[in-house]
């Protein structure tokens, strides 16, 4: 398993688009965080470039790679190996290296020009929406044989969480704003990931009082360090769960 | 041995004083009650001088008008027993010294110095550190508060006392004053015709300075920061602010400036930086807002929609959160020729004023005061596109709040 | 060597593979032919793994297929289709593939000195042709020597000296007792290395005999005649059985 990760990271590295991605957001950060002197806003400038860009590119590259190496894990699969090694092999071998175009991306800016806890922050759940969107690309893979219905499958998905989610419980909490629904918006919250993440970052940001005025729980609660806690099992198990059924449905897939 | 600056207006005064009055001076030495015995023995206009040295006393009354002056380092320590100076006398000085340590109670206001139905009164150079209360002004008209050091460690609402407190004042100056740690840095309750200059007001519990039925009075070129809020002023009418800092009063209820029930004021040249709320007005009246900068506050003002007949012109509103946010839908108050940093209209025929109105308040502004949970999807990737929709057709916006003249260009004030 | 038994394999509606069942033996090359949509790749997918019946068994030197992967160290495969990530060099893909078959450590290397991969083993994968992939397809199916070869179209795109140079291998492995299975469209391509074809209809295999035998009944001497004759003696003979229904 370790030799196929090895191989698919040493492939991906050197992947044009991959290079693109890492340089693309290496200029967005640089010109953020050096032109603009107040380091919070900066940061939440990148975080809102993070949560645009990182699920959608993630999820389309990561589907894409998986529709064009299905000769390539068919080979793999005839060699003596289990199946589930050969997926999560490929899983981590990607996944890996789109994080690493993150981190070097914006992650290396960020240690230079704006070092501190709230970087730290948007780098780790940077990283972390990059492994739920490949692990749900995975998905999309696995359930689908059509690379087109795949790939539409993906934007979607990606469309979903980046914005259909949030209509819908601004619908929400419309409706039932008369009735105490401060816990049930945390609980709902914790079903898109790009959300928690957003959070996450505001919540490390001074901005956090913004979420706390009017005594909103969001601000006591996720802002505890068991809120924090809560909010990163959520994130790892957006990672886990896809992948689990991935495994799942890849046990008994024809290639 | 260097000559002191404050040493050498002593010298004067002291000369001043013992020409023209007349008076005697009497020299204290520390000793049992040295400084009570010394006030019984004075008589009216006489001068006392404190030397060096630490004096355990409380409930010093100064009944006849003296001129009390410390000598070098001077500390009254009242041991958290009781109130430590008392003047009742008019045209009092008490000046250069260290008070610290009243009694703490919860039946009676325990002060360092309190000022009680005096005229002319004036507390000066002192340092006032560790007391429940700092000045207290009962009933005083005419005193002067002045260059005071006033300090305390306050935890609690409840257990503590403000800086200045004023119970009862009119053309009182209160000036030049570094006062934190007390619930409110100065409180000033049924005082008229006063002025609060050049205060430093910090790191206090509830509010740097606090306005009640207080009227005709105005505050100047005071810095208020990290307070539990900046200024609060309520039910007082014609308060002139200008040229204040409001800064750093950042927390889940932290305001720049609360304005509560208050008719005829005017804000003028203030700079409101990083408040969560910058100025909060509720029940205002023919409040004239110009010329001051708004700047990194999570909103620059809320305005509710009880405030009327106000106008807010030439200010710069730099980086808010939300430069507006409102309850109601008609406002009553006029928005003229400010600075929008958000503003992305046009000015076609060069007169550097845009030629298509502001509209300072966002729809999610409207949303989150309306229903103050929809603030989870703050920066959200939905509400900024609900914003940008809404700014090209507003249709929830109160499209009654808008500036006709938005400037182009950051004003210099 | 390979034991099917009674497989079954259905695409939806579509039965891909219909109760099969065949005996495939060490020394001999078996052709697999017949008409697209006849289930050869699907019963070679399911020798492999690649693909799970639902019904039958399947065994590879004694070993079963389902839910079982080291019965795989005994195959090499040959795809028909070789794609490789697009930056991995030549050297890269057989390291990559040797460290998987780790438990191998002896190298059949006469093809990749045969096509001269040596020389062009820092190319990326991204830069090959097509004919120069099969190439790099067909080395890694031979590399470990295995007991059994599977083989899909391997001579489409090979130019002729490396499909001439593949053929000789072939028969090489053969007389030195391995099975091999061979899929390809090309009969004449087959020609000369087969010892056995297996030709199947509509998911069933139609015939399993050894070229001699094949030879003596049709009385050809070419595999496509043979072929040929077989397809039309067999169409007349569902005429036939038609104009014998329509008697009665």
């Amino acid at each position: 398993m370790k030799t196929i990760v090895k191989y698919v990271f040493l492939d991906l590295i050197r992947n044009k688009t991959i290079l693109v991605y890492t340089v693309i957001l290496a200029a967005l950060s640089i010109s953020v965080l050096g032109f603009d002197s107040n380091t919070s806003k900066g940061l939440l400038s990148l975080m809102n470039i993070s949560l645009l860009f990182v699920p959608i590119i993630s999820i389309l590259f990561a589907t894409i790679y998986f529709f064009n190496s299905i000769e390539f894990i068919e080979l793999l699969l005839a060699q003596p190996i289990k199946r589930q090694k050969v997926l999560l092999a490929e899983y981590i071998g990607l996944a890996s290296s789109l994080s690493l175009a993150y981190m070097v991306g914006i992650g290396v800016p960020l240690v230079v020009l704006a070092p501190g806890a709230a970087s730290f922050m948007l780098v780790s759940t940077g990283v972390l929406l990059t492994l739920i969107f490949s692990s749900f690309a995975m998905l999309i893979f696995v359930l689908f044989k059509d690379k087109t219905k795949g790939i539409g499958a993906a934007i979607i998905l990606s469309l979903f969480f980046t914005i259909l989610f949030d209509g819908l419980l601004m619908v929400f909490i419309y409706s039932f704003s008369d009735y105490p629904i401060d816990e049930v918006v945390v609980g709902i919250l914790s079903f898109n990931p790009i959300d928690l993440a957003r959070v996450l970052m505001l919540l490390k940001l001074d901005v956090a009082v913004l979420m706390g005025y009017s005594g909103a729980l969001f601000k006591k609660f996720l802002g505890s360090s068991a809120g924090t806690i809560y909010s990163f099992s959520f994130l790892l198990f957006w990672v886990v769960l896809p992948l689990l059924l991935s495994v799942r449905v890849f046990k008994r897939k024809d290639l | 041995m260097p000559i002191t600056g404050t040493k050498i207006l002593f010298a004067f005064t002291a000369l001043f004083l013992s020409c023209v009055c007349m008076g005697k001076t009497i020299r204290v030495r520390p000793g049992n009650n040295a400084i009570k015995s010394a006030i019984a023995s004075a008589t009216h206009g006489d001068t006392i001088i404190i030397s060096e040295g630490t004096y355990y006393e409380h409930d010093v009354h100064v009944t006849k008008k003296l001129f009390i002056a410390g000598e070098g380092n001077v500390v009254v320590d009242g041991q958290r027993k009781s109130e430590i100076f008392v003047l009742v006398a008019n045209g009092t000085v008490l000046q250069g010294l260290t008070i610290q340590n009243t009694g703490i109670s919860s039946m009676q206001d325990m002060a360092a110095v309190r000022i009680q139905n005096a005229q002319y009164v004036t507390v000066r150079n002192n340092k006032i550190l560790d007391n429940t209360y700092g000045v207290y002004v009962q009933n005083g008209s005419n005193c002067l508060v002045k260059d005071n050091i006033i300090r305390s460690g306050a935890v609690s609402e409840q257990n503590s006392g403000n800086g200045v407190h004023v119970w009862r004042g009119e053309h009182l100056r209160i000036e030049g004053n570094r006062i934190a740690g007390h619930r409110d840095g100065i409180y000033l309750e049924f005082v008229i015709n006063s002025t609060i200059h050049r205060n430093i007001s910090e790191k206090n519990l509830r509010y740097g300075l606090h306005f009640m039925f207080s009227h005709d009075d105005i505050y100047s070129k005071n810095v208020f920061t990290r307070n539990g809020s900046g200024v609060a002023v309520m039910f007082s009418n014609r308060v002139t602010m200008t040229g204040n800092v409001f800064k750093n009063n950042w927390g889940d209820a932290a305001y720049g400036l609360l304005l509560k029930e208050i008719t005829d004021g005017t804000i003028e040249g203030n700079l409101f930086e990083r408040n969560t709320v910058g100025v909060y007005m509720e029940g205002a009246t023919r409040i004239h807002t110009s010329k001051n900068t708004f700047q990194n506050n999570g909103w620059a003002m809320r305005i509710q929609a009880s405030s009327s007949n106000g106008s807010f012109t030439e200010n710069n509103f730099i980086s808010n959160s939300f430069d507006v946010a409102t309850n109601g839908t008609m406002v009553m108050n006029v928005f003229k020729n400010n600075y929008w940093d958000k503003y992305d209209g046009y000015d076609l025929d060069k007169d550097m004023i845009g030629d298509i109105p502001y509209y300072p308040v966002s729809l999610y502004a409207v949303v989150t005061e309306k229903v103050p949970t929809a603030m989870i999807l703050y920066r959200s990737f939905l509400t900024d596109i609900l914003d940008k929709v809404e700014k090209v057709m507003p249709s929830i916006i109160p499209d009654q709040l808008k500036d006709d003249n938005p400037v182009m260009k950051k004003l210099r004030l | 060597m390979i034991k099917i038994e009674h497989v079954t394999k259905s695409f939806g509606r579509f039965k891909a593979l219909d109760d099969v069942s065949l005996d495939l033996e060490e020394g001999r090359t078996i052709s697999l032919l017949g008409p697209n949509g006849s289930g050869k790749t699907t019963l070679i997918k399911s020798v492999l793994g690649l693909v799970i019946p639902e019904r039958g068994t399947i065994e590879v030197n004694g070993q079963r297929v389902k839910n079982n992967w080291q019965y795989r160290s005994h195959i090499g495969y040959m795809p028909q289709i070789g794609r490789y990530p697009d930056n991995m060099t030549i050297e890269q893909v057989l390291n990559m593939i040797k460290e998987i078959r780790r438990e191998h450590t002896k190298y059949d290397n006469d093809l990749v000195e045969g096509f001269e991969l040596k020389k062009i083993q820092h190319k990326t994968m991204r830069s090959l042709s097509g004919g120069m992939r099969q190439k790099v397809s067909a080395c890694l199916a031979f590399l470990f020597s295995p007991d059994i070869l599977v083989l899909d179209e391997p001579t489409a795109g090979l130019d002729p000296v490396s499909s001439e140079m593949l053929k000789e291998k072939i028969i090489h492995e053969q007389d030195s007792g391995k099975l091999i299975l061979i899929t390809s469209h090309v009969l004449s391509d087959l020609e000369g290395i087969t010892s056995h074809i297996i030709y199947m209809q509509e998911g069933k295999p139609l015939f399993y005999k050894s070229t001699e035998e094949l030879q003596e009944i049709t009385g050809e001497e070419k595999l496509n005649r043979i072929i040929a004759h077989i397809i039309k003696g067999q169409q007349q003979a569902l005429k036939k059985g038609k104009e014998h229904e329509n008697h009665r």
